[in-house]
């Protein structure tokens, strides 16, 4: 696709300066602080004896430390359960409204998209009131008809809740990547297919699911990175939960605890690291088995 | 996904077999398109969606007695939205104005400087070849999977050092480079600015820039509008960042103001903060319809735009 190069002779260096602000910026406020982190990762700060080189032992700390790996495994839980069901709800209504057979097709698409431009500080507050034992207008409703309603802000509801708040507030932008790609197959493809004899369910399959594999693996990688680095919502629940939601409930509330609650600067900047790390490798795994499956 | 395999591959082996029927299928279809349990299954999906935004509305009409006592998704017999905006807008000296005003401009700023940046370097990939031109791009581009809030604490102790941090400079500068942005200006530009386009213009004398700022930012507008949206959605949403960078309560983005008052509703209980609850929930309304707006009206823009990032990989 970008075979034809421009003449590079008759342009000077224009390339370079049109990438050269971008790149200026990239470095400074990209690669700078990731190296500074990488760097203060490597000191201990005591109160004896003061700031000390010590290697990677931050890191060997972070690998042991039962509350960060608490908070990596639930937010792992979590993305293998909210991600996939999240991303399944989208498809669904982008097939449905890809399929031609709703009526109100638009308000309903643009209506299913409004949650993405909420906050998802207000999106989490407003869950977290509609949650609640008081004015709740679930716990309401159960009260009215003397039902008891589950406390999804207790231990067993909360990372369900979560999940809620985060699907609620995702699946129109997962829906709407879909139902854009979804849009660009040529119509003529169901067509021929329906001439065939194929049903609307068969053309999904054969035809709309491989058709969707690009951005189906798109919406995933943005989910892997969302999931892992869930703070809002559990930084907002916790005022409303705070025996429920710990200092550690998830692996970036800790590293936000650890550098501003606990003055941990250097162990923090491991955490991040880290956590960082571990994000870009499931990232790179998921893309990997992704095209490897698209070549296969 | 992992079903599709298998079952592209079975149409072929059985589809002889039934094709009778599925024609009067399709017939039946395309006869009537409309399929009204399908539309209601929708609605009814579409109503999760909105019940909660429904909740809001009713409930910043509410006093606090009444968002206790009364139910939570209609009216009560006393609405006071006027009331609850004037009081959310008056709290604290206007701080809520303050803070609706820092959003603006912290996105505003953000976002147009973030669309620029992506696309002046997306152009600058996709017409120019030079020197480090692979390696500059593929070096970007694999940082796309760096998660912003796993940078955030770096930049954090990389902006105390530099006294960056409790200014707006420590909000808007990290929003202005924005990866992804500079991926799908890169593959707009190859599709919307056609090569013969640029040596028509060099032929008549035009000089890179000039080609840039008259002839190519123009085809570029609806991949620089969904850029310039997904970031002006991002810095506006964005909570990580200006919690840990900002200190004083007159710098707050609106999202950092809202979880403050809201953590005083909670810890003040029932007494001394009950007027806080209203204020919470009203200025959460407020917070949300400037964004859910221009999403309606710029809508034939960012949804063209997804389509391009969505498809082209």
């Amino acid at each position: 696709m970008s075979a034809q190069n421009t003449d590079p002779q008759g342009t000077g260096a224009a390339g370079p300066l049109f990438v050269a602000p971008f790149l200026a910026l990239f470095l400074l406020l990209f690669l700078t602080p990731l190296g500074y982190a990488a760097y203060l990762s490597l000191f201990q700060h005591k109160l004896v004896g003061g700031t000390t080189f010590v290697g990677l032992q931050n890191y060997v700390n972070a690998l042991k430390d039962p509350l960060l790996l608490h908070g990596v495994g639930r937010v792992a839980l979590f993305f293998l359960i909210q991600v996939p069901l999240m991303l399944l709800l989208a498809l669904l209504f982008a097939l449905a409204l890809d399929s031609g057979l709703l009526r109100l097709a638009k308000v309903i698409r643009l209506g299913i998209f409004v949650p993405y431009a909420v906050p998802s500080v207000v999106a989490a507050l407003m869950w977290g009131y509609l949650y609640g034992p008081n004015f709740g207008p679930i716990a309401q409703l159960g009260r009215h008809f003397h039902v008891s309603t589950p406390n999804f802000l207790g231990n067993s509801w909360m990372l369900g809740s979560l999940a809620n708040i985060v699907t609620w507030e995702f699946v129109g932008y997962n829906m709407i990547i879909l139902y854009a790609a979804l849009q660009t197959i040529p119509r003529e493809l169901y067509e021929a297919a329906a001439v065939d004899g194929a049903g609307p369910w068969r053309i999904a399959r054969a035809i709309k699911l491989p058709a969707l594999r690009p951005a189906l693996t798109l919406t995933l990688l943005f989910s892997v990175i969302g999931s892992f680095q869930l703070f809002n919502e559990p930084k907002l629940l916790q005022q409303i939960a705070p025996d429920v939601i710990d200092s550690g409930y998830t692996a970036n509330l800790y590293a936000y605890n650890l550098a501003f609650t606990g003055q941990q600067v250097n162990y923090a900047a491991a955490v991040s690291f880290l956590l960082g790390l571990v994000i870009v490798i499931v990232s790179y795994v998921f893309l990997y088995v992704a095209n490897r499956r698209r070549n296969a | 996904m992992t079903t599709t395999t298998p079952t592209s591959a079975t149409p072929r082996a059985d589809a002889p077999s039934r094709p009778r029927t599925r024609l009067t299928g399709s017939r039946r279809n395309r006869l009537d398109r409309r399929s009204t349990p399908l539309t209601i299954a929708m609605l009814a999906a579409l109503a999760y969606f909105l019940v909660p935004l429904l909740w809001l509305v009713v409930s910043s009409t509410k006093s606090t007695q009444d968002l206790i006592n009364t139910f939570g998704l209609w009216f009560s017999h006393a609405p006071q939205l006027l009331g609850n905006i004037h009081d959310t807008l008056t709290q604290d000296n206007g701080v809520f104005v303050q803070w609706l005003l820092n959003t603006v401009m912290y996105a505003g700023v953000s976002a147009v400087g973030a669309a620029f940046l992506a696309a002046a370097a997306g152009y600058g990939f996709a017409k120019y070849r030079f020197r480090g031109h692979g390696a500059a791009f593929g070096l970007v581009v694999g940082t796309i999977m760096v998660p912003a809030t796993a940078l955030a604490i770096p930049t954090y102790l990389l902006f105390a050092q530099v006294h960056l941090v409790d200014t707006p400079w420590a909000v808007i500068l990290p929003s202005l480079i924005n990866p992804f942005g500079l991926y799908l200006m890169r593959i707009y530009t190859q599709d919307a600015v056609p090569d013969s386009l640029i040596e028509a213009a060099r032929i008549d004398g035009a000089g890179e820039a000039r080609i840039f700022f008259t002839i190519a930012l123009r085809l570029l507008g609806p991949g620089l509008v969904t850029v310039l949206l997904f970031t002006l959605v991002s810095t506006w949403n964005n909570y990580f960042l200006p919690l840990i960078m900002l200190n004083n309560p007159r710098l707050y983005p609106v999202t950092v103001g809202l979880s403050s008052w809201a953590a005083q509703a909670q810890n003040g209980g029932a007494g001394s903060s009950s007027t806080m609850l209203p204020l919470v929930v009203t200025g959460s309304l407020l917070s949300i319809i400037p964004l859910v707006v221009a999403f309606l009206l710029l809508q034939r823009y960012w949804q063209s735009g997804l389509a391009t990032g969505a498809v082209k990989q």
